[in-house]
């Protein structure tokens, strides 16, 4: 497991007096049917975006909540890496996306019957979010009305 | 702060009726944020389904996050650990996953 001594010391000494936003009460939706008919949405926080979307800001206080809109249909290798962070090796999920964005995983689960859907849609976020009251506030719930909309049962997040 | 960003999001989703199951690098953040589902995963940052170009340990790692979805009876937080199947080795280092390759 990852642990923050492998982190840069500017970030350790940071994270040593940050305060984590913590859920409570901790909410809980049981899966509705199996998964063999479930719809599945992923969001990833790797900062993917395809050619032609707004990159994430890197110099807004307290980081970038928003989020870009991924097709279903995405070719990976399309998908840009913009995330800002130097806290992490960024070559594996360079090399293949999937690493952090598995659509092409999540197809096969879908195409094996494990999974009902893979959603037209999916989210990417940029994680280096300090002060996440926008996120909670705002873009989480417009990611969570996006994928309601869509019929999405089920959602796969995937940190970096 | 990736791992704080999607336990939050998860928990905005799973409000709304949408079940969630997050993957997660850093057991510290996981327990203090507290996502509804978390499964923990022995991996290094910016690693988080094992190695690249590598779909059945791809798929491990999905499995086992699907596994649970389907946990009956479980209650908030369920946060558990990855324990890869047996045929899968780990390497220790961002270096031996690429190399490996």
């Amino acid at each position: 497991m990852a642990t923050t001594d492998e982190l840069s010391l500017p970030v350790r000494l940071f994270l040593k007096t940050y305060s984590w936003r913590r859920v409570d009460p901790v909410p809980w939706a049981p899966l509705a049917k199996p998964l063999a008919e479930s719809r599945l949405a992923l969001v990833s926080s790797a900062g993917f975006v395809l050619p032609g979307q707004e990159r994430f800001k890197t110099n807004l206080a307290g980081g970038d909540g928003s989020f870009r809109e991924i097709p279903a249909s995405v070719d990976v290798a399309a998908l840009t890496d913009a995330h800002k962070s130097e806290s992490f090796d960024h070559h594996g999920m360079v090399r293949d996306p999937n690493l952090a964005f598995p659509i092409d995983r999540v197809r096969e689960l879908v195409a094996a019957g494990r999974l009902g859907a893979v959603n037209s849609r999916h989210l990417s976020f940029m994680g280096s979010i300090t002060a996440p009251g926008r996120l909670v506030r705002d873009h989480a719930p417009a990611a969570a009305r996006i994928l309601k909309e869509d019929g999405v049962d089920v959602a796969l997040l995937v940190p970096v | 702060m990736c791992n704080q960003t999607v336990s939050l999001i998860a928990a905005e989703l799973e409000r709304q009726g949408i079940s969630t199951v997050t993957l997660l690098l850093l057991r510290e953040v996981g327990e203090a944020v507290r996502p509804p589902r978390a499964l923990f995963v022995p991996f290094p940052h910016g690693y988080p389904l094992d190695r690249p170009d590598d779909p059945p340990r791809q798929r491990a790692v999905l499995e086992a996050a699907l596994r649970l979805l389907e946990e009956t009876g479980a209650r908030p937080p369920l946060l558990v650990e990855y324990r890869p199947p047996k045929a899968l080795a780990i390497e220790a280092s961002p270096a031996d996953r690429l190399g490996a390759l």
